[in-house]
């Protein structure tokens, strides 16, 4: 695999990886803020899909969009839950940084 | 260098760079607008491996709907975001091993594993669209209902968090109304007759 020849499956998996690892060391620099943190996550679903799609391409079999279909959907709903959680947070806290939400630490 | 070629590494590059300046920027708001342009460009790549109908459900439904919501929810907080991240470069030295190190492994499995796929992907013939709604409304109705009913659950679940009664406004009980008897509203009043002048 030469760096500037045509794309394969494996240019689409090591894009993936690095996306994953960007959103994965995000989600420990941005540990307080909880809104950056939900888009990290946001960041790490796309990385997957972007794993799922190369590989549906790559062999042929298009399951692997219904699956990106799917995930789609259940990280819209969660996205969705996340932030009504997040102002709910907000209201009741008023302050969204993580170390202040030491409730049940008892 | 091929036309695709140029498109793949064009959109992988700002795809990369917009995902660093997500989890770097200092403005919330500026995050929002970076993870956009970052959806814009997966679905680039995604219309590169001819998963049409995919990269326009991601511009529609993640730019369109997600993004938004996540915009409206920045805006509507009133949070000093300066305060958040106060010990930012602190955390640099550990995010950067854990990325660096998922990274690496990542790379030694793709690096190492026989995955199939090295030649040119097989020719598709006809539409993705409809290839891709054979799938799900036969060979998978059984989960896309399912998806349907979660997505019914996120709804309620949603409003019902956010929801809240508000004490200050006047409104109606209408369980209150269609239950009301005649002998809650009318009083009969006996009152003796006075007799004429």
């Amino acid at each position: 695999m030469g760096l500037l020849s045509a794309p394969s499956l494996a240019h689409y998996l090591v894009l993936g990886a690095i996306l994953f690892a960007i959103s994965m060391a995000g989600i420990f620099l941005n540990r307080k803020n909880v809104i950056i943190l939900l888009m990290a996550i946001e960041l790490m679903l796309l990385a997957v899909n972007l794993n799922f799609i190369a590989f549906s391409s790559y062999l042929g079999d298009m399951s692997g969009q219904v699956f990106v279909f799917f995930i789609l959907t259940v990280a819209a709903a969660e996205s969705a839950i996340g932030l009504a959680i997040l102002v709910l947070l907000f209201r009741n806290v008023g302050s969204i940084d993580v170390e202040d939400l030491d409730k049940l630490k008892g | 260098m091929t036309f695709p070629t140029a498109v793949f590494y064009a959109f992988s590059a700002i795809l990369v760079f917009a995902a660093l300046r997500v989890v770097t920027t200092r403005n919330p708001v500026h995050a929002a607008l970076w993870l956009v342009l970052c959806f814009f460009s997966a679905a680039g790549i995604w219309l590169l491996l001819k998963a049409e109908f995919l990269a326009i459900a991601l511009v529609l439904v993640y730019v369109g709907a997600v993004m938004v919501l996540f915009l409206f929810v920045v805006m509507m907080l009133d949070v000093n975001f300066d305060n958040l991240r106060k010990n930012f470069r602190s955390y640099i030295p550990v995010g950067a091993t854990v990325g660096v190190l998922v990274l690496l492994e990542m790379g030694l499995v793709i690096a190492g594993g026989k995955l199939g796929g090295d030649a040119a992907p097989p020719a598709v013939s006809g539409s993705n669209t409809r290839a891709l709604g054979r799938l799900i409304y036969v060979d998978y109705v059984y989960a896309f209902e399912i998806a349907a009913v979660l997505l019914l659950v996120a709804i309620i679940a949603a409003i019902a968090l956010t929801h809240r009664q508000r004490r200050d406004t006047k409104h109606q009980n209408p369980g209150a109304q269609v239950a009301v008897r005649r002998r809650d509203r009318v009083r009969l009043i006996d009152l003796k007759s006075e007799p004429r002048e």
